[in-house]
């Protein structure tokens, strides 16, 4: 089952184009990281899924239109668009009450049961709650919705790292069973890697990278190469070259496993080392002077 | 293959046929009015302030002067209306008081939500932008009224005990704080009053401040009141005429008999005069107008995310 579909999308505000033909397609049972930097246009493609912006192109969220449908669509998707949204006067019981008041999908029970294993007491409002403990509140209302699709943006922003692992782990364990779509969106790229079926990058508006994780780790390798193979490293074409504690690390784009493993250690990329390959490229020959390294070295 | 895909097999997939119940509009309207009124305390916890202060003020002046002092006659009526004013004047107060809370109310309903950023939150559940603002719009309408009408009640029948236990004390009739007077229907015409004028009359007025606070960049109120008082201007500079004024002059100084003079009309107006007032093509004009603004706030509220 298609759960989003997109197809030039775009989008603009004023004369800045935040998005533009942008192409999507996930199916159900699919966790797809979407990484790019600030201004990227990641949350106005998340707004345009969600139905909270208009937009040109043809886009289609479990089948319906996101903006003219918005309120029924609103039953199988759910969202948690940022850090700290809940409202400062609002009751730990309020919310459960309001939830269950309005959502067909809600399970109460399930709500109860993840704020049991919480230090959140019931009558605390949202203001009295540390940045952690209202996360794991917001959390516990949204993983307790059956939904069909979950849309995360910046989930984890602010919190500290034990925070921010227990939020993935609580999300796979508890929440994700294969039926259920993901969308996420954050900076904090490593700590998502293992989370991820799907990848995408998104700069200036663009998809620059649209893989899944398995295609990924067939198509990059980091080879960690020893100075006298740098020559024949290089001569295979990598598509950035770093020094890591004074050796070289070469990223390669499709060059096959099996003629690298002679030049060094083999790996799978970093999703945050290949953003850079891949986007910070262009960023960096903006704001440094040093347009082509590689060169510079060779 | 990463660790996730792993997971994704362990688990059976949960089955999503199982039809859920359903939630009705009317489930979700409650919920959303409930919401308002968590949130806006001030609703009910104002006006019971000023009420209090009445009965506190009150039992200082019958400690002070005694009951037959004219000091009492808060209402300043001639010898006949002596102590109606004792009923009267809280009345009157706790309009005025839930009237401004109603005016500050709306000012913020949708504005404060796109300020401290909840609108995300709210915006994450199936409750359409039209049950929101209709359950904002409840509040000044019915809720405020309603609550209004109680306090009021229960502010009256303390200040008639209050006053029946001094004047049984101090020897006088029992009813020297006006137990003549029919209460029963000054009571329901109080809570005619409320709805009709307070909320019904009153609706473009709450439409409009709703409208400027899903629309204000910031300080709603300088574009609740300005953008008004520029036509007025305008006008008056450019034609010499004052029509915009009239018309508001018009809106808060009219009702059944004025809502200026509120009190003293909800003992003049008559059934019949009331209801010649609710199809009166001053109030159905108003509605009307309410209703343009409610949907240029659903329109905003639907496109503008927070600020």
């Amino acid at each position: 089952m298609r759960v989003i579909e997109a197809n030039g999308l775009g989008k603009t505000y004023g004369s800045t184009v935040a998005l533009r033909g942008f192409n999507l397609s996930i199916d159900s049972g699919r966790i797809l990281g979407l990484i790019g930097p600030n201004g990227a246009g990641k949350s106005t493609a998340l707004n345009a899924i969600l139905g909270l912006t208009s937009y040109q192109g043809s886009l289609k969220v479990l089948g319906r239109d996101p903006w003219t449908d918005r309120d029924r669509l609103m039953q199988d998707v759910c969202f948690i668009a940022d850090v700290a949204v809940l409202p400062r006067w609002l009751r730990v019981s309020q919310a459960l009450d309001f939830v269950a008041g309005v959502h067909p999908r809600f399970n109460r029970a399930k709500a109860e049961d993840y704020l049991a294993r919480t230090n959140i007491r019931r009558k605390s409002r949202v203001r009295e709650l540390s940045k952690g403990m209202v996360v794991q509140l917001h959390l516990a209302l949204i993983m307790s919705i059956d939904a069909r699709l979950l849309v995360l943006d910046e989930p984890t922003l602010g919190l500290d790292v034990l925070f921010r692992k227990q939020f993935y782990d609580s999300l796979l364990n508890d929440y994700f069973d294969g039926s259920r779509t993901i969308l996420v969106t954050t900076h904090q790229v490593e700590e998502v890697q293992h989370v991820l079926t799907d990848l995408m990058f998104i700069d200036r508006g663009q998809i620059v990278l649209s893989s899944s994780m398995e295609a990924l780790e067939q198509r990059y390798h980091e080879v960690m190469v020893l100075s006298p193979q740098l020559p024949a490293a290089r001569a295979l074409k990598p598509i950035q070259e770093r020094e890591f504690f004074g050796r070289s690390v070469l990223l390669f784009d499709g060059v096959d496993r099996q003629q690298l493993l002679p030049l060094g250690d083999v790996r799978t990329p970093g999703i945050a080392d290949l953003l850079v390959a891949l986007v910070g490229n262009k960023i960096g020959s903006q704001a440094t002077a040093n347009p082509d390294f590689r060169g510079a070295r060779a | 293959m990463n660790a996730t895909s792993d997971i994704l097999s362990d688990i059976p997939a949960e089955s999503h046929a199982a039809a859920p119940a359903t939630i009705s509009f009317g489930q979700r309207f409650y919920w959303s009015v409930r919401r308002e009124v968590w949130e806006n305390g001030s609703i009910y916890i104002a006006p019971a302030v000023v009420a209090g202060l009445i009965l506190i003020g009150l039992l200082i002046a019958i400690a002070h002067f005694g009951l037959h002092k004219d000091s009492i006659d808060f209402a300043g009526g001639g010898a006949n209306n002596h102590m109606r004013g004792v009923y009267d004047f809280p009345a009157m107060f706790l309009m005025v008081t839930s009237f401004v809370v109603a005016f500050f109310y709306c000012l913020d309903a949708l504005y404060g939500e796109r300020r401290d950023r909840s609108i995300l939150f709210w915006k994450s559940l199936p409750v359409s932008d039209f049950a929101s603002i209709l359950a904002k719009m409840t509040i000044p309408v019915l809720i405020i009224p309603m609550v209004t009408f109680a306090i009021t009640m229960v502010t009256q029948a303390l200040i008639l005990l209050l006053g029946g236990a001094v004047a049984l004390g101090s020897g006088l009739p029992a009813n020297a704080l006006g137990l003549q007077d029919p209460l029963l229907p000054a009571s329901v015409m109080l809570l005619y009053h409320l709805i009709i004028v307070h909320g019904l009359w009153f609706a473009p007025l709450y439409g409009w401040l709703l409208l400027v606070s899903a629309f204000a960049p910031r300080v709603p109120l300088l574009w609740a009141v300005l953008p008004p008082a520029g036509i007025v201007v305008v006008e008056k500079i450019a034609f010499n005429t004052t029509y915009f004024a009239t018309m508001l002059k018009y809106r808060f100084n009219s009702g059944p008999g004025g809502a200026g003079t509120a009190a003293k009309s909800l003992h003049a107006l008559s059934w019949h005069d009331a209801g010649i007032f609710l199809v009166s093509p001053g109030m159905l004009i108003g509605l009307v107008v309410a209703a343009a603004f409610l949907a240029g706030a659903m329109r905003l509220r639907r496109s503008h995310g927070p600020l």
